[in-house]
C-alpha cells in the first residue's frame, strides 16, 4: 500500500473510530474509561488502550488485580470490591469496544521490516494471531501504545510482571531489551 | 490411540555405569546405556466396553496428514530461529495454537461437563465439589478430608464433609504456585515454587489453619516449569520436581530433576536428572519403584515428541534424556547433536504428542472390578501445541508383572469436544470405598467416578 492509500485508511479508521461509540458501558466501567480511553484508546503514558481486548483476557487481569496477584496500585484499589460477575460483565463490554488505531504516523518502514521478521522468528504471531488481534487469554496487541507495550514486555522480563501463567515470561526471558524496543514499536504501529 | 500404543515400548533396562559427579551438570556425563531389546510394538485393541474415543479426539495416525502445515507456505525464510524456538513453524496457517489457560472463576455447578463425559460400562461420573477454582492436587486423609491444590491461583483448599453436607475451605492464599501437596501422618506438606512446607496435625486445624513452617527452600525461583507435583514416598522422604525453566535450553545443574528430601526438609539428594517437567508420580505398590508422568518440549512437530511415562529404577543414577533426547527417541535438533537416544532411560511408555500426561496413581481400591488392580490411572490434561488437540481424558496403563508397559485404553473420555476443552483433568486420588475423584483446573471442580450396575450417590 502506498503512503496515500495508508494516509486513507487511516483517515477512515480515525472516523470510524468517532463515530463507532457504542452503546452505554456498564456503569462500573465507566471510571474505567476516564484512564483507558471511552473509545477502548488510552491517551495517557503507560495506560493500555483495552478496545477490542478479547474478554477471557480481560476477565484474567481483572481477576490478578482483584486479588492483588498482578499489582498495580490503582488498579488493585479500583478492583478490589468487584464480583466475579462484574469482571465478566466488564471484560465483555471492553471486547465490544473499538480496537486502538496506530498512530498517524506510519512509522520507518525498514525498521518495521525488521521487527516483523523479529516478531515471526519469535512466533509472537502464532499465539496472538497474524493480526495481532489476540484470541481467548491471549491479549490483542496490534494498535497498543508503544510505552505500555514496552513496560509489559520489561516486567515479564525482569519478574515484575509474574503473569497468569509463565508463558510470556519464558517466551521474553532469553531475549535482548533492545528487541523489545523493536517489539513494541512493531506492534504499535502495526496496521 | 492405537497409533500411541504401537509407538510405545517396552523399558530397556539400561545398565547404567558408575556414579556421577555432584556438581557438573550430569547429563552428558551419562554411560551409555546396555544393549537394547528389540522394541515391542504392543498393539492393544480397545476392550468392547471402552467408549470409542470422541470424535474430536481423532488418531493421530488420520490428524498427521491433514495437520501438518504446507512448507511451501514458509517461503520467506529470514535468519535462523533462536535455539529455543528451533523447530517451530515458521507458518502463519498454524495460528490458532495457544497456551490453553484456565479461567480464574470457577464454572458454576450446573455448567459443569460430567454429564457429557463418557466411560466404560458401569461406571458413573457426578460432581464431588464445584466452586473449587483451578483445582489442581488432590489428597485424601483417613478421615474422609480432600485436600486440593491450585497453581495460578496460590491457594490450598479443604472439601470438608460435615453431616453429609460438603463445603470448601481455603487454608492458604497467596502462594507461590503451590501445585504439590502430600499427606502423611497426619501433616499437609505444600510444595511451592522456591519451598516446601508443611501444617502439622491439619484436619485438627482446618477451621483456623496456622501459616504454614518452612521445611526447605533450597529451591531456584523460575516461574516456567517451577511448580510441583509432590509425593511422599515408602522411605517416607518427600519427593518433587524442578522442572527445566524454559521450553528447550540447557537447564543449569539445579534443575531438570527428581529431588527426596527427609520429612524435615534436611538430606536433601537428586534421584534423577534429564526431566523437564514432572506432574504426577506414584509408587507401584508392588515393586516400590516410582513412576511418573513427563511433559516433553514444544514446538519440534505436531506429532513429536511424545510425552512419557517412566519409571525410576535407579536412584541417584537415571537420566531421562531431556535437553537432549525426547520422548526415549528423537535426538533435540539443536542440543542433541553429539548424542543418542540411547544413552537415556528409555519411557515406560509414550503417551501422545503434546497430550500432557499430568497427576497418575495406582488403582489399589476394592470398587473397581479386578482388571483394574495395580493399574496405572493417568489424566491427561490435553495439548495446546498442537493444531487439532489430543488428551483432554483419563486413561489406564496395565503392566506387565516386571512392571513394563503392557497396553493402554481410555477411561473418561470427552472433555475435547471440536477441538475446545470443556474441562481439563489433572489428578485423580482414591476414597476410602475405592472411588475415583478426578480434579479439573479448567473448571474449577472434582469429580467422584464409581462402579457398579447402579449410580452410587453419595447423597447430594
Amino acid at each position: 500500500m502506498g503512503r496515500a492509500g495508508k494516509l486513507a485508511v487511516a483517515l477512515a479508521a480515525l472516523i470510524a473510530g468517532t463515530l463507532s461509540v457504542s452503546a452505554d458501558p456498564p456503569e462500573k466501567l465507566v471510571p474505567c474509561l476516564a484512564c483507558h480511553g471511552a473509545d477502548g484508546q488510552s491517551e495517557i503514558e503507560n495506560v493500555p488502550s483495552l478496545g477490542a481486548q478479547p474478554a477471557p483476557y480481560s476477565v484474567i487481569q481483572l481477576f490478578l488485580f482483584r486479588e492483588k496477584m498482578r499489582v498495580v496500585e490503582p488498579m488493585n484499589e479500583m478492583a478490589k470490591e468487584l464480583s466475579d460477575g462484574d469482571l465478566q460483565t466488564m471484560a465483555d463490554a471492553l471486547a465490544a469496544l473499538p480496537p486502538p488505531k496506530p498512530p498517524a504516523d506510519p512509522g520507518d518502514p525498514a525498521r518495521l521490516d525488521r521487527a516483523r521478521a523479529l516478531t515471526e522468528q519469535n512466533h509472537c504471531n502464532i499465539c496472538h494471531r497474524p493480526d495481532f488481534s489476540g484470541q481467548e487469554s491471549v491479549p490483542r496487541l496490534a494498535g497498543q501504545r508503544e510505552d505500555y507495550l514496552l513496560k509489559a514486555l520489561r516486567d515479564y522480563k525482569s519478574g515484575a510482571r509474574k503473569g497468569y501463567d509463565p508463558a510470556m515470561i519464558e517466551v521474553v526471558q532469553l531475549l535482548a531489551d533492545s528487541q523489545l524496543v523493536e517489539f513494541a514499536y512493531y506492534l504499535a504501529h502495526f496496521r | 490411540m492405537r497409533t500411541i500404543l504401537s509407538r510405545s515400548r517396552t523399558l530397556l533396562l539400561a545398565a547404567l555405569a558408575g556414579g556421577l559427579a555432584a556438581a557438573a551438570p550430569v547429563a552428558a556425563q551419562q554411560s551409555p546405556a546396555g544393549p537394547a531389546t528389540a522394541p515391542a510394538p504392543v498393539a492393544t485393541p480397545a476392550p468392547a466396553a471402552t467408549p470409542a474415543p470422541s470424535p474430536a479426539t481423532p488418531a493421530p495416525a488420520a490428524q498427521a496428514p491433514a495437520a501438518a502445515p504446507a512448507p511451501a507456505a514458509a517461503a520467506a525464510a529470514p535468519a535462523a530461529p533462536p535455539p529455543w524456538m528451533q523447530g517451530a513453524p515458521d507458518n502463519p496457517a498454524v495460528a490458532n495454537i495457544a497456551p490453553v489457560f484456565p479461567p480464574p472463576i470457577p464454572t458454576a455447578a450446573d455448567k459443569l461437563p460430567q454429564a457429557k463425559l463418557k466411560l466404560p460400562a458401569n461406571f458413573h461420573i457426578e460432581v464431588y465439589q464445584s466452586g473449587v477454582a483451578n483445582a489442581r492436587s488432590l489428597r485424601v486423609s483417613d478421615k474422609g478430608t480432600v485436600f486440593v491444590s491450585s497453581r495460578v491461583l496460590g491457594n490450598v483448599y479443604a472439601i470438608v464433609d460435615k453431616n453429609g453436607k460438603r463445603e470448601v475451605k481455603t487454608l492458604a492464599k497467596g502462594l507461590n504456585s503451590p501445585n504439590g501437596i502430600a499427606l502423611h501422618s497426619g501433616t499437609l506438606y505444600i510444595a511451592e515454587i522456591n519451598k516446601i512446607s508443611k501444617i502439622d496435625n491439619i484436619e485438627a486445624q482446618l477451621d483456623n489453619p496456622p501459616t504454614p513452617t518452612v521445611i526447605y527452600d533450597d529451591l531456584p525461583n523460575d516461574a516456567p516449569h517451577g511448580w510441583k507435583f509432590l509425593t511422599v514416598g515408602p522411605d517416607n522422604k518427600l519427593y518433587f520436581n524442578i522442572g527445566a525453566p524454559c521450553n528447550i535450553c540447557m537447564p543449569p545443574p539445579t534443575h531438570a530433576q527428581i529431588r527426596r528430601i527427609d520429612l524435615d526438609g534436611k538430606n536433601a539428594e537428586v534421584v534423577a536428572r534429564g526431566v523437564r517437567q514432572i506432574v504426577g508420580m506414584d509408587f507401584n505398590p508392588t515393586s516400590k519403584v516410582l513412576y511418573f508422568t513427563e511433559n516433553q518440549r514444544d514446538w519440534l512437530s505436531e506429532d513429536q515428541p511424545n510425552d512419557k511415562l517412566n519409571r525410576l529404577l535407579h536412584p541417584g543414577r537415571d537420566n531421562f534424556g531431556y535437553p537432549y533426547c525426547h520422548g526415549g527417541d528423537i535426538e533435540d535438533p539443536q542440543f542433541g547433536w553429539g548424542h543418542s537416544c540411547d544413552e537415556f532411560v528409555k519411557p515406560v511408555a509414550q503417551l501422545g504428542p503434546h497430550s500432557a500426561p499430568l497427576g497418575m496413581r495406582f488403582y489399589t481400591g476394592k470398587m473397581f472390578p479386578a482388571q483394574y488392580h495395580n493399574t496405572i490411572f493417568i489424566a491427561r490434561h490435553g495439548s495446546w501445541n498442537k493444531t487439532h488437540k489430543i488428551g483432554g481424558d483419563v486413561v489406564v496403563v496395565h503392566l506387565n508383572p516386571d512392571g513394563t508397559f503392557k497396553s493402554m485404553e481410555p477411561f473418561i473420555t470427552g472433555f475435547l469436544v471440536d477441538n475446545k476443552y470443556l474441562g481439563r483433568p489433572v489428578d485423580m486420588e482414591w476414597l476410602k470405598d475405592g472411588s475415583m475423584l478426578l480434579s479439573d483446573d479448567y473448571n474449577g471442580a472434582v469429580y467422584r467416578i464409581t462402579y457398579g450396575p447402579q449410580r452410587v450417590s453419595m447423597g447430594r
